[in-house]
């Protein structure tokens, strides 16, 4: 890596750092290192590189944090991509990190909130739901309805969950029944790694790259 | 075309006869097939096609002379081919509205030309054509090929045909069979692959026709079968019986029947049906395989064909016949079956279709089901355990109970959850492969797979232990009277396959029975049984979010409630719950584990938790990197080890020491951060489940040697209740382990516990004067329990007499702490003495015991021995003389002894008649207390006014004394010959022990070392010599020179009642020789120098005495 190249990056990680707060600097240089290498040969942070895009992003979440379903690695792609221009840019590639990697529990409410949010309408409806589910359960195929079992598993959550009873989720409903029982974070999937994943990742990244 | 047709499609009955095809996507799916073949018969098959029919096809269409155009001669409104038959008739001819047709080209023809109305036309052909086949290539050709089975091959059917004369071209008649044959096997494969239905036979199934079968071969003549046996006994884990490489071939196992009037049978079973094999007698045959026999679709189809007199008589079982003993099902039920509950095949009749029938049946169907569905599986109910047979499938149809289906899909049936298809053709014994290859590719397939094809196979995550599914065809029962199959359908695959014979019912097994009975109970289930049943059967179907939700509903049920918690075990929740806790998805296990925790709250919970191995999984779980899982787990076992087969297990799966380990932490820092928190969360719930399980002395012995002492002292510094006391609970248990007190005093946990006295939760300040109270066995730990004023708050906490076990435990420390007078000094000024008197009355006897045996501690200062008196204490005491727990006689006995060493008490004693309380205790059966009884005896002797007279007034009470003595309790022992010295000074009394024989009792005794016992006897025996010959009768009974031997023991106490006895036995001269020879002089010298002057004095004495004997010796002889 030439010298330029290294300052460079040392002042974006200046900058993006003050407004990550679980990632001191260098561990922001070494994202940002990462973040050149998973978008390819554009190395020089001056390109017009917008960022990483969904097929490239949701590639990542499945070969490094083990992510299987679509819908929730959408949708995790959506909760990274802050300004919906469907490119992860640098900045929220670390923030998106910070909150995935490092997240108290207040931030991961609301990122997973983002996540099964769907339609972004700061609530989640039983449509919103339904699809997330729809996997979940094994189908019986001698039902008449296969999706009996989801609905009911949906109604279910919803009545678990839904403190204000409008028929959906607010985001305050979400966080005060995440609050009282912290399962239900992922309510309606795996958008968050497991330990042994986090693990992996920081130790490749961040030890592996000081090294470079 | 002939089979497809006749079995397949779906027919109406008119009543006039000539059935109509029904309008149903399976016959409209036939049709297109048929439609198909023959639109590209003629392009494929030339030659067949040009055959003429034996008998034309004839029906009436829609089609007119217009619509034929060329190669018709087309004359007004009748049309005539021009293709010619041999004998010039034409091939096709028309006549409105019947049409004649006598080939396979003119058929496609026609159909080509009918446009879109070929489906009609197709269909009103075959309606009005039943049998195509024979119409084509006449009856008896049909007949004869019809009787070849499925291996002949081509140029040997031609033969036969040819040596049967069928007339011309066979050859081609011969080929044509064969590929409408082969149409009708695609077709039927077809239509089942449509339905996605699959013809298995399962080993779940074949079990249980073998059972039902094994029922009719009894003695007698209402038998239907003589044998019927395995060839093998060894059954693999996927139930099958056959060796490895047979079971590729999709065979199940092999069984001999005899039935009663043909020979042998031997019968293979396969997953495509059963057959008749070469002769399979027993295991590991090498050849005989090979299927002889057409493919019945079960046993009793097959034996029916074979036996007549099987089928005649398996027609009239009824209940009474098949009364055998449930013991000949159960040496079958083996385990292996938990998980395969495949439902057993039904038997299949194969009639013509009635939708009035089959919409009767839907109905009656879904009734049923609506009865049945919510009963647990009852062979599971027997056995105690659940098996994840849940009915809950049965849900589905009381919800569907209204639509009429005119599919193919019926409702899934049946237990577990495994997905079955009902089709509603049957699949006879054709020889054609419905490939097994097929059945066991999608037997494997997982289900997200399997998707849109129906038959997909589900593959359950867990479910019962490494169980695998299957799916299983289920083949409608058809012409049923509409009855008992679809009652029985419905029962669990404990039950029977009766549904194989569609007339008899069921039999009476001890299983069928509870599916009768449950009904009426059925409506007594609150609603939270059917809630929770749902969400286990989410639990077992759903992925690890669908998991998490249900358990995350699951918990919002009242789980300490029985109703609740019961109810999930019978719905085969519990399986499900500890199979998810070895699964490895961490949210999954937490969830599991919240519901477990409450739910072992319940006694019966907690077994069963234990014999499903569920204990060990939950100690697995403790070695996890994710502290709540950790936390959780203990707790659990905390609840779940509340019996000793509990805790032994625990122990043998190494959870002690797991559980040690969690206790790693430093609990009282000031600023915790959440990680160290949870930390500390991790340690108090091992401290509870140690509490629990310290309840069992090796599992003490396994704490402390897995170093779980210093973690507990160091977690015994927390500043918060809920972790000092299971901390201290379990200190306390182990405490009656010395080692446990020596641990505890040197690692300074008294200071602590002393501090906890004072806390404000009472649960906690009893445990702490519990383990006080056992530690205060020792010296030192006394000594630091006042260090650390820990005497005051024992005392305070006597004003909390409403809390029993509280009392009871801080008396008890009281009493131990007692027992160093520097304690009961410090006692004095709390005034326990008078709040302890106060205690006297009223109270259960574990506290009474302690407080008793405090004051019993306190009287040994004198002023105490006062103030109990002023308090009000001895009559109290005295009182309490009269009680039955020999524990509290003790202490009572010695309270009073200690009592009776003032004279004041002694009146008041006396007055009370406590004298003659204590003597009477004598007879007590307890060794313990006739010994204390005695020692109280002494003191009350020593100060009772006229004390001879009142013992002499006591009745047979010396007598009593002197047979004590030949008690083997050298503790007793002891205690009596203190009394008899202290009788023995009263010289009536004297004399009348003396009468009771008392010098020989004393004389045998004196060969003993111990020297508690020595002192006291030699005591005793000194005063008795005071009383005519007895000296001499000591000197007699050979009690002198033992007690020579006194004089070498170390105990000076010893040593001064020994030199009194021989004082006064030396005064006999005898005894005084006896002395002498013992070499007694040089002691008694030694001893005359010693500083207790009573010592001096009866050494001298004695030695005097000896002295003066030889002196008169001496003279005697000097002065002859």
């Amino acid at each position: 890596m030439s010298a330029m190249n290294r300052k460079l990056i040392q002042t974006l990680a200046e900058t993006i750092s003050k407004h990550v707060k679980h990632f001191n600097k260098t561990e922001v240089e070494c994202l940002i290192r990462e973040f050149n290498v998973l978008l390819g040969e554009q190395t020089m942070p001056g390109k017009a590189v917008t960022g990483l895009d969904r097929i490239q992003f949701r590639s990542i979440l499945h070969n490094i944090f083990k992510m299987t379903d679509d819908m929730i690695m959408d949708g995790v792609f959506r909760a990274f991509d802050k300004d919906n221009d469907c490119f992860v840019s640098m900045k929220e590639w670390v923030e998106g990190l910070s909150v995935f990697l490092r997240g108290t529990l207040d931030e991961h409410i609301k990122y997973c909130f983002d996540v099964y949010d769907l339609n972004g309408d700061n609530s989640l409806a039983r449509e919103e739901m339904f699809p997330m589910l729809k996997n979940s359960l094994i189908r019986q195929p001698t039902e008449e309805d296969p999706d009996e079992g989801i609905k009911d598993l949906v109604d279910i959550t919803l009545k678990k969950m839904d403190h204000d009873h409008d028929g959906k989720l607010s985001f305050s409903d979400f966080e005060k029944s995440v609050k009282e029982e912290n399962l239900l974070l992922e309510a309606f999937g795996t958008c968050l790694p497991d330990t042994t994943s986090i693990e992996a990742f920081e130790q490749r990244v961040f030890q592996e790259q000081l090294y470079q | 075309m002939g089979l497809s047709l006749t079995r397949a499609a779906q027919w109406t009955m008119a009543s006039s006869g000539t059935g109509k095809l029904e309008f149903t996507p399976m016959n409209t799916f036939l049709l297109k097939e048929i439609l198909h073949f023959v639109e590209q018969f003629s392009s494929q098959h030339p030659q067949e096609a040009e055959h003429v029919f034996e008998e034309p096809f004839h029906w009436s269409t829609t089609l007119v002379a217009s619509d034929f155009k060329t190669d018709y001669d087309i004359s007004d409104s009748d049309v005539q081919s021009h293709e010619k038959d041999c004998e010039g008739h034409p091939l096709l001819q028309l006549s409105p509205p019947t049409v004649y047709v006598r080939s396979f080209s003119q058929l496609s023809k026609l159909v080509h030309l009918a446009d879109d109305k070929k489906l009609e036309e197709v269909q009103a052909c075959l309606e009005e054509n039943r049998d195509p086949v024979v119409k084509i290539l006449g009856p008896s050709f049909v007949s004869t090929l019809e009787k070849e089975d499925a291996h002949t091959d081509v140029l040997s059917l031609v033969d036969k045909v040819k040596a049967k004369d069928q007339g011309k071209d066979p050859e081609v008649k011969v080929k044509l069979f064969l590929l409408l044959q082969n149409m009708d096997n695609q077709l039927l494969s077809k239509c089942l692959k449509e339905v996605s239905g699959q013809d298995s036979l399962d080993p779940t199934a074949v079990k249980n026709e073998v059972e039902l079968l094994k029922k009719f071969c009894s003695e007698g003549e209402r038998r239907v079968l003589k044998l019927v046996r395995y060839t093998s006994d060894y059954i693999f884990s996927n139930g099958c019986r056959s060796p490895l490489w047979r079971q590729v071939h999709g065979e199940i196992c092999y069984l001999v029947i005899e039935p009663c009037d043909t020979e042998t049978l031997y019968i293979t079973c396969s997953t495509a049906g059963v057959f008749l094999n070469g002769g399979i007698k027993q295991e590991e045959e090498e050849s005989g395989y090979e299927q002889t026999s057409d493919m019945y679709k079960d046993l009793v189809t097959l034996l029916k064909s074979r036996s007549p007199h099987f089928a005649e008589n398996i027609n009239k079982q009824d209940f009474g016949v098949q009364e055998l003993p449930s013991t000949q099902k159960i040496q079958h039920v083996e385990l292996v079956d938990v998980e395969e509950q495949g439902q057993p095949q039904r038997s299949y009749e194969q009639q013509e279709k009635n939708v009035h029938e089959k919409a009767r049946q839907q109905h009656t169907l879904n009734k049923a089901g609506g009865e049945k569905k919510y009963e647990p599986c009852p062979r599971w109910k027997n056995l105690g355990l659940m098996s994840p047979c849940g009915k809950a499938e049965e849900n589905k149809p009381s919800k569907s109970s209204g639509e009429e289906k005119s599919g193919e899909i019926q409702e899934n049936l049946g237990p577990g959850a495994k997905s079955k298809m009902k089709a509603e053709f049957s699949v006879s014994s054709f020889p054609g492969r419905l490939s097994s290859q097929k059945i066991k590719a999608e037997e494997k397939k997982p289900s997200k797979s399997s998707g849109e094809e129906k038959s997909g196979e589900i593959q359950k995550r867990k479910l019962g232990s490494g169980a695998k599914s299957k799916m299983k065809a289920e083949f409608s029962v058809s012409s049923l009277p509409g009855r008992l199959s679809s009652q029985k359908i419905k029962t669990p695959a404990g039950s029977m396959p009766v549904e194989a014979f569609s007339e008899s019912s069921s039999e009476s097994e001890e299983e069928e029975e509870q599916p009768e009975r449950r009904p009426e109970s059925n409506t007594d289930l609150p609603s939270e049984y059917w809630q929770i049943q749902k969400l286990v059967k989410y639990l077992k179907g759903g992925d690890q979010t669908a998991t998490v939700l249900t358990l995350c509903a699951m918990m919002d049920f009242n789980l300490m409630q029985e109703t609740c918690q019961l109810a999930i075990r019978d719905v085969g929740g519990l399986e499900v719950l500890i199979n998810l806790l070895d699964t490895d998805e961490v949210k999954c296990k937490i969830g599991s584990l919240k519901i477990l925790r409450k739910i072992s709250h319940n006694v019966q919970i907690r077994r069963t938790i234990v014999d499903m191995g569920g204990l060990q999984s939950i100690v697995k779980i403790l070695d996890s990197p994710v502290k709540d899982l950790k936390a959780l787990a203990a707790e659990t076992v905390a609840n779940v080890a509340r019996f000793r087969r509990a805790r032994t297990t625990v122990r043998q799966y190494g959870g002690i020491k797991k559980l040690v380990k969690l206790l790693d932490c430093v609990p009282n820092l000031a600023d915790l951060t959440a990680n160290q928190e949870k930390d500390v969360e991790v340690a108090r719930c091992g401290a509870l489940a140690l509490w629990s399980c310290s309840k069992s002395t090796k599992n003490k012995e396994a704490i402390r040697k897995a170093g779980g002492i210093p973690l507990l002292g160091r977690l015994l510094k927390s500043p918060h209740e809920n972790m000092l006391i299971p901390v201290v609970g379990t200190l306390q248990e182990c405490a009656s382990e010395e080692s446990y007190r020596i641990a505890i005093q040197q690692l300074d946990m008294i200071k602590d516990l002393v501090e906890n006295l004072s806390s404000d939760n009472d649960e906690l300040q009893m445990h702490c004067a519990s383990a006080i109270f056992k530690c205060a066995e020792d010296k030192q730990t006394r000594d630091l329990v006042r260090k650390y004023s820990g005497l005051q708050p024992l005392v305070l906490l006597l004003s909390k007499s409403d809390n029993k076990q509280l009392l009871a435990a801080a008396t008890g420390a009281i009493w131990k702490c007692s027992i160093s007078m520097e304690n009961v000094a410090k006692f004095q000024e709390y005034k326990a003495l008078e709040t302890l008197v106060r205690l006297l009355t009223d109270q259960p006897e574990e506290v009474l015991i302690n407080v008793v045996g405090a004051l019993g501690e306190f009287a040994l200062i004198p002023a105490n021995k006062a103030n109990i008196r002023k308090c009000g204490g001895i009559k109290s005491l005295v009182n309490l003389l009269t009680g039955t727990n020999q524990a509290l006689l003790v202490n009572v006995t010695k309270a009073v002894g200690a009592c009776a060493t003032d004279m004041d008490n002694m009146a008041i004693i006396d007055q009370l008649d406590g004298v003659r309380l204590v003597w009477s205790l004598l007879k007590n059966p307890c060794a313990d207390v006739q010994s204390s009884a005695a020692w109280a005896l002494c003191p009350c002797i020593k100060n009772a006014k006229d004390a001879g007279e009142m013992v002499r007034s006591l009745v047979g009470g010396l007598e009593l004394i002197v047979n004590l003595l030949k008690s083997t309790n050298n503790e007793v022992l002891a205690s009596i010959c203190a009394a008899i010295a202290k009788i023995a000074k009263d010289k009536e009394n004297l004399a009348v022990l003396t009468d009771h024989g008392v010098v020989p009792l004393l004389a045998k005794l004196t060969n003993t070392t111990d020297d508690r016992l020595r002192r006291h006897l030699a005591e005793a025996v000194g005063h008795c010599c005071m009383w005519g010959s007895n000296r001499a009768s000591f000197g007699d009974a050979g009690a002198v020179a033992p007690l020579v031997r006194y004089l070498k023991s170390k105990d000076e106490a010893v040593h001064q009642s020994t030199a009194m006895a021989l004082y006064q036995l030396s005064k006999n001269p005898n005894n005084c020789i006896a002395m002498h020879e013992k070499g007694v002089v040089k002691s008694l010298i030694h001893f005359m120098g010693s500083d207790d002057e009573t010592l001096q004095e009866a050494a001298a004495g004695c030695v005097r005495n000896i002295r003066l004997l030889a002196l008169a010796n001496r003279n005697a002889l000097l002065f002859r």
